[in-house]
């Protein structure tokens, strides 16, 4: 029987059916990360890990430990990292000829604010690092601009890396596509009049049709970045089309599976055990 | 099922045989509280500190 790691910090509903599923189909080791102790070049018996931390900064060491061990993580850690960081994310997506939102990176106060004149306003304005929308912003004009990143040099070096993004103005919702391995099990659109649609951030939750050009670009993206398994957030815009806005590399799945009817875990679980028997 | 005591407000806390270190329970005081292992290898309990944003969705 195929034996895998399950790499996680916190147990929410989207852990235990993961956990659920590759019981049903493996011998599986949970592996509490913040409790446990990593050595680079130890050793462990495993066919395959998952990596389910919630806190990227776990997640990421756990898997170099893991990958240490010569035991497969999904996701590997070049995964993790450039799915985390922002603008690595829209590089690769780019050179992979990707549509991605116009971005700017500014590198002082002045200089955010010139990014954000660029783009001619509004912009919106992100952290490097970091997701459930929180600390996006949307600024409106140039006071707004300089306001919020006055506010960002305050809070860390991170982010003194201004990341100044063109607004796209989608109708009032913007989609969230799971991908594992070659396919696109399901799709939601998350529906706010917010401009932040994250249902994280309190947006209503739709089946979402999944067409054959969103499924290419999905895929596409996941590829680009090394991700198997990834939440792709998307935007409908007027006149380009799909446009990717980042992957998810360690994707929270529990209102796609809730809305759309997907046993997201049990097909996470079966991919995982798949690649395990290579 | 194992019983515990809840750190916040010092009630019994019902934890299901099965419970792992990560698991979240809500308790009845209106805290969520984290299963760990203590010092000793023993399931214990404490509040939860939410989901450090250093990631997510
Ligand atoms: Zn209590």
């Amino acid at each position: 029987m195929v034996k895998v790691f399950f790499l996680y910090d916190v147990l929410r509903l989207d852990e235990k059916m993961l956990l659920d599923r590759l019981r049903a189909r493996a011998q599986v080791e949970p592996l509490h990360v913040s409790s446990s102790i990593l050595e680079i070049g130890g050793y462990a018996e495993a066919d395959v890990a998952l990596q389910r931390s919630i806190s990227f900064y776990r997640a990421m060491s756990s898997t170099v430990a893991v990958e240490s061990w010569g035991i497969r993580v999904i996701n590997n850690s070049l995964a993790l990292a450039m799915a985390e960081d922002k603008a690595w994310s829209l590089s690769v997506l780019y050179q992979h000829k990707i549509p991605v939102p116009r971005t700017l990176l500014a590198y002082s106060i002045d200089s955010a604010v010139e990014a954000a004149r660029k783009l001619g306003f509004p912009v919106v304005m992100k952290p490097l690092m970091g997701s459930w929308g929180r600390l996006a912003a949307l600024a409106s004009d140039e006071e707004a601009a300089r306001a919020i990143a006055e506010h960002r040099e305050m809070l860390g070096s991170m982010y003194k890396v201004h990341y100044v993004q063109e607004y796209i103005d989608k109708p009032g919702r913007d989609i969230r596509a799971m991908c594992i391995g070659d396919g696109v099990p399901a799709a939601i659109y998350r529906v706010s009049n917010h401009w932040i649609t994250n249902t994280a951030r309190g947006g209503r939750a739709e089946p979402a049709k999944v067409d054959p050009i969103l499924e290419d670009l999905v895929i596409r993206s996941c590829k680009a970045l090394k991700v198997e398994v990834g939440g792709v957030d998307v935007v409908e815009d007027p006149e380009r089309g799909y446009v990717v806005l980042e992957v998810n590399a360690v994707p929270e799945y529990k209102n796609i599976a809730r809305v759309t009817g997907v046993d997201i875990a049990d097909e996470i679980a079966r991919y995982v055990v798949e690649q395990a028997k290579r | 099922m194992p019983t515990l005591k809840c750190p916040v407000c010092g009630n019994p806390v019902e934890v299901p045989d099965d419970a792992m270190p990560g698991e979240l329970i809500e308790h009845d005081c209106g805290v969520v509280l984290e299963v760990y292992r203590d010092q000793n290898g023993n399931l214990a309990l404490r509040p939860f500190e939410g989901v450090q944003e250093d990631w997510g969705e």
